[in-house]
């Protein structure tokens, strides 16, 4: 059995010996990205953007080299199209007041898909109700698929926004964003990526991909809670009113009215959270001097794993493809006659934490036909050991439940 | 006390081979209790007859603790009268925030083996579900 040579650099693990399946709804911190904050905190803390001093001029260069590296990482074309937010949610929901109830009318269409966590959902709900559009969503097959027809018929003439996730968090599966690009901008659409759960997992390029806005969370690619970006357009970003007002976010502000400051400072209304753009740029720099490759080579391994062992028991239900390297690391499951919260309590008592319910995709799972589900997910430091205790532990749910075997 | 511990025999021959799950005939009180976020749901059937619970029946679907805590309440509330059964009602509640007695945990018999689901906040909800759906009932009798 191969070591996993990244494990030791995740306390949580000595601290307190948990098998740990739910990256996909936070990763786990490596030292590298507690220090990096803490040292935040220890030598440079200061509120940032004022600058009248040394360690405010320090605060304010952390924060905006933070800014410059993830600008790289995903690569956008300058620093100022990088907006620091709290998370996922907030990215999309800016850009669903800023850009879509400034600038969308009745009987515009907003394309999205019924796969969608409800964080890229709900927003274009509410700009939908308040401009008039329509909203239109794109159904998947029972693999997350779409087919082809499915994405011209409707991403039609009309068509001002899509909103589609890049990695679904239940399916696992990749959606092609170039080519729902292609389509969107064919129409004259704007293309609004959810890329919370593919950028802690492959290398992900605005540009390539086309895309004119794009959000995710630092937690789930390791760093601190509270931090996330949006990417936008420079010139999108520039021509949409701001999201939240107050200090920070102003040139000048008189009595008569006020000018607001050049982006991407506009839309970071109050204090912002440098200690949190520090450790993001610290997870950066661990993503990166880790690689994708490993990253994707252990989750497809581990899921590899997971699938064999659970084709040999057959009261266990993979939801999607049958194909593990199509999973990004995320399988949903069912056990016959277990409800997935009983699955998730039971396994705890192994500590082995998962996940159980709708994973914020309701609509999702009514379309699959399903109330709730199990869901275990990896990431860079999970082992080949993980998944066989997890299994092992599964396989036992039904006996525990008095089901027999 | 492991939380998989919650899941004795006990509760497990009242989820898989449920005495109350059904309808009861001549009811004079239906109620549906759900739990969106998990999607518990449970329909609650009572024959209320000059104030005693003469028979009742439970039928839903949801997670194993869900339904043997319907089962269990149901065993224990069935020809006791609405005082009585609002007053279990009222233990079980308090058990489920560690705030009840040994001796009152007693009288409820075997729902008392719900007492260590106060250590597993995410699933005390499934655990309250048809107490609080047989407290809502009963309450709107007056
Ligand atoms: C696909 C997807 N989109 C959006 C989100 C929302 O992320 P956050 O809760 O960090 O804003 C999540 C995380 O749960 C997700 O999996």
């Amino acid at each position: 059995m191969r070591e996993n040579p990244y494990r030791k650099d995740f306390p949580i693990f000595d601290n307190k010996g948990i098998v740990y399946l739910d990256s996909a709804a936070t990763a786990q911190r490596p030292y590298a990205v507690l220090d990096k904050e803490r040292a935040f905190y220890e030598n440079m803390n200061a509120n940032p953007l004022r600058g009248l001093y040394g360690i405010s001029v320090e605060a304010t260069e952390v924060y905006e080299h933070a800014r410059e590296r993830v600008a790289g990482f995903i690569g956008a074309a300058s620093p100022e199209e990088i907006v620091f937010t709290r998370n996922a949610t907030e990215s999309l929901n800016l850009v669903a007041y800023s850009y879509a109830c400034s600038f969308l009318e009745k009987g515009d269409r907003i394309v999205t898909t019924i796969m969608e966590h409800h964080s890229n959902m709900l927003p274009w709900r509410l700009a939908a109700e308040k401009t008039g559009a329509d909203i239109v969503y794109m159904l998947p097959d029972k693999n997350g698929k779409f087919p082809a027809e499915e994405i011209s018929s409707k991403i039609t003439k009309g068509t001002k926004l899509v909103a589609i996730g890049h990695v679904s968090n239940v399916l696992g599966v990749t959606n092609p964003v170039k080519e729902i690009a292609e389509a969107a901008h064919g129409v004259g659409a704007l293309v609004v990526l959810d890329a919370a759960q593919s950028v802690p997992h492959i290398p992900v390029n605005v540009q390539e991909l086309k895309v004119d806005f794009l959000a995710f969370s630092g937690h789930k690619l390791m760093s601190p809670f509270g931090i996330g970006v949006l990417y936008g357009r420079k010139e999108l970003l520039e021509s949409m009113p701001p999201f939240l007002r107050g200090g920070e976010m102003i040139d000048s502000v008189s009595a008569e009215g006020e000018t607001f400051a050049p982006v991407p400072h506009k839309f970071e209304a109050g204090t912002v959270n440098a200690a949190g753009a520090a450790g993001l740029e610290a997870a950066i720099d661990y993503i990166e001097n880790v690689g994708f490759d490993f990253i994707g080579e252990t989750e497809r391994r581990l899921t590899e794993i997971l699938f064999e062992e659970a084709a040999a028991y057959p009261y266990f239900h993979i939801l999607g493809s049958e194909k593990p390297e199509e999973h990004s690391g995320i399988v949903a499951f069912t056990i016959d006659g277990v409800h997935p919260h009983d699955v998730s309590s039971i396994l705890d008592g192994d500590k082995i934490c998962i996940r159980a319910g709708h994973h914020c995709a309701e609509p999702l799972l009514r379309h699959l036909g399903v109330m709730s589900t199990a869901r275990a997910s990896f990431y860079l430091y999970n082992t080949e050991e993980d998944v066989r205790f997890f299994m092992e532990k599964v396989k036992e749910v039904r006996r525990f439940l008095g089901l027999g075997d | 006390m492991a939380i998989s511990s919650i899941y004795s025999n006990i509760l497990n021959e009242h989820n898989l081979r449920p005495s109350h799950r059904g309808s009861t005939e001549g009811a004079t009180q239906v109620l549906e209790g759900v739990n969106p976020s998990c999607g518990d749901d449970i329909f609650l059937e009572l024959r209320l007859e000059e104030g005693v619970i003469k028979d009742a029946s439970f039928n839903g679907s949801g997670c194993a603790i869900s339904q043997a805590s319907a089962d269990m309440m149901l065993d224990l509330i069935v020809g006791e009268t609405k005082e009585q059964a609002l007053h279990l009602i009222d233990i079980f509640m308090r058990m489920i925030r560690g705030e009840a007695s040994e001796d009152e945990i007693d009288e409820l018999d075997e729902a008392g083996l719900l007492k260590d689901i106060s250590h597993m906040p995410a699933r005390v909800k499934c655990a309250v579900l048809s107490w609080r759906t047989l407290k809502e009932m009963l309450e709107k009798e007056d």
